[in-house]
């Protein structure tokens, strides 16, 4: 009798426990779901939002605030002609499915990143890089072409992290990294899990598991959110429902910076949009601070260019394309395009849905006719992005000093000026930071002279999260979800 | 001189006021319903906005006219359509009862109403792609059946019918009789049902509008209406009321127009008066 009383009490307290002990597992919201789960082979941000620092690592990693700390190296040298760099590779370091890690997989990564065939998305990365060798298993060398100011901040990327040659074909559909967490599953539309990983070579992160959801809708977001299945949106999709928010003691909300240039490209291989006096016109018919204001409900910064304003080397630009819808409409007729008609496809997020409408509006205003067609993430990086099958888009390049994409050959939206690739190849072989300043103001006077595409806002990062969890990135130096310093504080 | 229905009369009055206010905004509205003016966005009902405005400025009783003529305009082309299509087939197959066409088109028909309503909307307008037009097909064809059982089942009951067979035993052909005699007789029957398909029309409307899959922006329309209050809803409520009203207001008035007209038209229940 006393033996079953106690038995009953022990199971008490076991149902009990969890709910007195810390949580160890995070539900993380995401708004669109990566297209594959490997970030050496795809531009999306998502894929860099699950996988960032939690899968995969690279040789330098970046912090919360966009410092570059050791990562699988925990130091480097720098030879005195500033070409060779030597990286001290970490210690007992091994990839999720057991295999050994070593400046072998370095040279592999780098090499595979780096060649011809190449099918990453972010090649100007390793355009300097001359070769990668092993000198022993902690130890690997890499020289340079040209001295390149920016080489430990490049290889900090998601797209610079470091695979296993036994397992980089599968993944894209199962990763396997050296990160604090290994994969779980990913269950297609709906979720994607990870643990921890046991033989996690730093600090063990305090979750013990942690999914990633992928909610697009706005408002099952916020039902979400409220009803406690996702404890942590980190780029909320509902900027109205942020006050709220701010007034429930259950959550925090989190504003920051991203690196997110939010612009309405322009497809110039359309005729009409060739032309800069149209560009220009559709430049002044936008109304920044009203799409910030509508679509945004005020969260963002108005850019005159592809800059982010928090960035030391920032130009304000955007008095270069004031509204100015009588300067547009003079421009369209000097261009004999009035009555223009343009199809803006928007993608999925909220600033692209909601400013599309209000850009249309703008335009409309104008002359411009639009036709909206919304299309499904995994649509529009097949139509828009790699099909190029489009007039206007709205998006946000979420990646970090990314200006030299408008100098890079059969981009989507099909820039091609060689002043802008001059100006790129010359910022490449500078290393005087002076001089590096000079030329990244020279780029984006350039491309913002050229009225390339409209430059609308810097994306906010609104980030709504159970008040008891710490640990979330506030800034977003690059697209990631980094997972391994979050807690649950009560 | 019978008095109408109170339903009736009801009904046509809830109908009437929305198909006003739809005529009313092909000539005019308080508002344009594509301008924005986002420094006067999410004002709650004023003198100057007697509904409030939504969340780019534009004027929600602009909006709601407009989008009266958008849902009548699609459910009474949609309707229309499954009438067209719907009842010949019907009497054609009346005509060959128990034979092989008749076994076509009801199987054919079967068939259709085998999909649920809203998954061959979203199929049509997956494959074409979202727009006005592509939701008045979607509708239309699942209202072809209905119109297509009723009419059948009219026709069926009078063609044994005395007149019917004195109209073949001197020689009219089938299709004529059809047309002269069935038609005209199974008249009240299809204008009872089409009022009730009508109002599915307008819920199917909001429904694929509500998706996205309706009319498209900048053409306001009462189902995305209320698919963008919807995170709204705890700081701007008449955004979601407002439109939400409006639906419910017009599918009840054609409601109990359909059922007034079914009372003041049906022959059974008229003689058993």
């Amino acid at each position: 009798m006393l033996g079953r009383l106690k038995m009953g009490l022990a199971i008490l307290a076991l149902v009990a426990s969890p709910a007195l002990a810390q949580r160890t597992d995070i539900s993380v919201g995401m708004v669109l779901e990566p297209p594959n789960l490997d970030p050496t082979s795809g531009a999306a941000a998502a894929i860099r939002e699950v996988t960032y620092s939690n899968i995969f690592e690279g040789l330098t990693r970046f912090g919360p605030d966009g410092s570059i700390l050791p990562g699988l190296a925990h130091a480097w040298d720098l030879s005195d002609d500033g070409l060779t760099y030597t990286f001290h590779l970490r210690e007992g370091v091994q990839f999720h499915d057991g295999a050994p890690f070593s400046a072998e997989d370095v040279v592999f990564s780098l090499d595979r990143a780096r060649a011809e065939d190449s099918t990453n998305a972010q090649k100007q990365l390793f355009a300097a890089i001359e070769t990668v060798t092993a000198i022993d298993p902690l130890t690997v060398q890499v020289t340079l072409s040209q001295p390149q100011g920016a080489f430990l901040f490049n290889m900090a990327w998601g797209d610079a992290v470091i695979m296993s040659p036994a397992s980089v074909a599968s993944n894209a559909t199962n990763p396997v990294g050296t990160g604090a967490f290994r994969f779980v599953r990913w269950v297609q539309g709906d979720r994607l899990e990870l643990e921890r990983n046991p033989y996690y070579w730093g600090e063990a992160p305090a979750l013990e598991r942690a999914t990633f959801r992928f909610i697009s809708d706005p408002s099952a977001a916020f039902a979400a959110m409220m009803a406690g299945d996702v404890d942590a949106f980190p780029n909320f999709p509902a900027p109205e429902s942020l006050a709220q928010f701010q007034a429930d003691p259950r959550f925090n909300v989190i504003v920051g910076s991203t690196e997110g240039e939010t612009i309405l490209s322009m497809n110039h291989q359309n005729p009409a949009l060739a032309d800069i006096r149209v560009r220009q016109a559709i430049s002044h018919a936008i109304n920044r601070q009203d799409i910030i204001d509508g679509a945004m409900f005020g969260y963002g910064t108005p850019i005159g260019s592809h800059f982010a304003p928090h960035h030391p080397d920032y130009l304000d630009l955007t008095a270069n394309s004031p509204h100015d819808p009588d300067a547009a409409r003079a421009l369209l007729a000097e261009a004999g395009q009035e009555g223009l008609t343009l199809r803006l496809m928007l993608p999925p997020p909220t600033y692209a849905r909601r400013g599309g409408e209000i850009v249309a509006a703008q335009l409309r205003e104008v002359g411009i006719a639009t036709e909206i067609t919304n299309l499904e993430w995994a649509q529009w990086l097949e139509q828009v992005f790699r099909g190029h099958d489009f007039d206007l888009t709205i998006i946000s390049h979420t990646e970090p000093m990314d200006i030299g994409i408008y100098a890079r050959d059969n981009y989507y939206f099909q820039y091609d000026s060689a002043d802008m690739k001059a100006i790129m190849a010359e910022l490449e072989v500078t290393s005087d930071p002076d001089a590096r300043t000079a030329l990244l103001q020279a780029a984006q006077r350039h491309i913002a002279d050229d009225f390339v595409v409209a430059f609308l806002f810097q994306l906010a990062k609104t980030g709504v999260a159970n008040a008891d969890i710490e640990g979330l990135w506030e800034n977003a130096p690059v697209p990631a979800n980094d997972l391994t310093g979050v807690r649950w504080a009560r | 001189m019978r008095r109408a229905p109170l339903t009736l009369l009801a009904g046509a009055a809830l109908t009437g006021v929305f198909a006003l206010a739809a005529l009313v905004s092909l000539l005019w509205t308080p508002f344009d319903v594509t301008a924005m003016n986002i420094g006067a966005r999410l004002q709650a009902p004023n003198a100057q906005h007697w509904f409030g405005t939504d969340h780019f400025g534009r004027d929600v009783l602009s909006m709601i006219m407009v989008g009266a003529r958008i849902s009548i305009a699609v459910a009474v082309v949609a309707v229309g359509m499954g009438m067209v299509l719907g009842v010949p087939l019907g009497l054609l197959a009346a005509a060959n009862r128990g034979g092989l066409l008749d076994e076509v088109i009801m199987r054919g028909n079967d068939l259709i109403f085998a999909f649920p309503a809203l998954v061959i909307a979203i199929l049509i307008t997956a494959v074409f792609g979202p727009s006005a037009v592509n939701a008045i097909i979607a509708i239309g064809i699942f209202n072809t059946p209905v119109f297509a059982r009723v009419a059948r089942g009219g026709a069926l009951s009078l063609w044994t019918l005395d007149y019917i067979r004195a109209a073949e035993v001197s020689g009219k052909g089938k299709l004529r009789i059809s047309a002269e005699h069935i038609l005209p007789n199974i008249a009240n029957l299809l204008i009872v049902q089409g009022t009730i398909q009508f109002s599915l029309g307008i819920l199917a409307e909001a429904a694929l509008s509500y998706v996205g899959l309706g009319a498209q922006p900048p053409m306001p329309s009462w189902g995305r209406m209320l698919a963008e209050a919807q995170t709204m809803i705890s700081f701007a409520p008449h955004l979601a009321i407002l439109p939400g009203l409006a639906i419910v207001l017009t599918v009840l008035g054609l409601n109990l127009m359909g059922d007034g007209l079914r009372d003041s038209l049906d022959p059974k229940l008229r003689r058993a008066r």
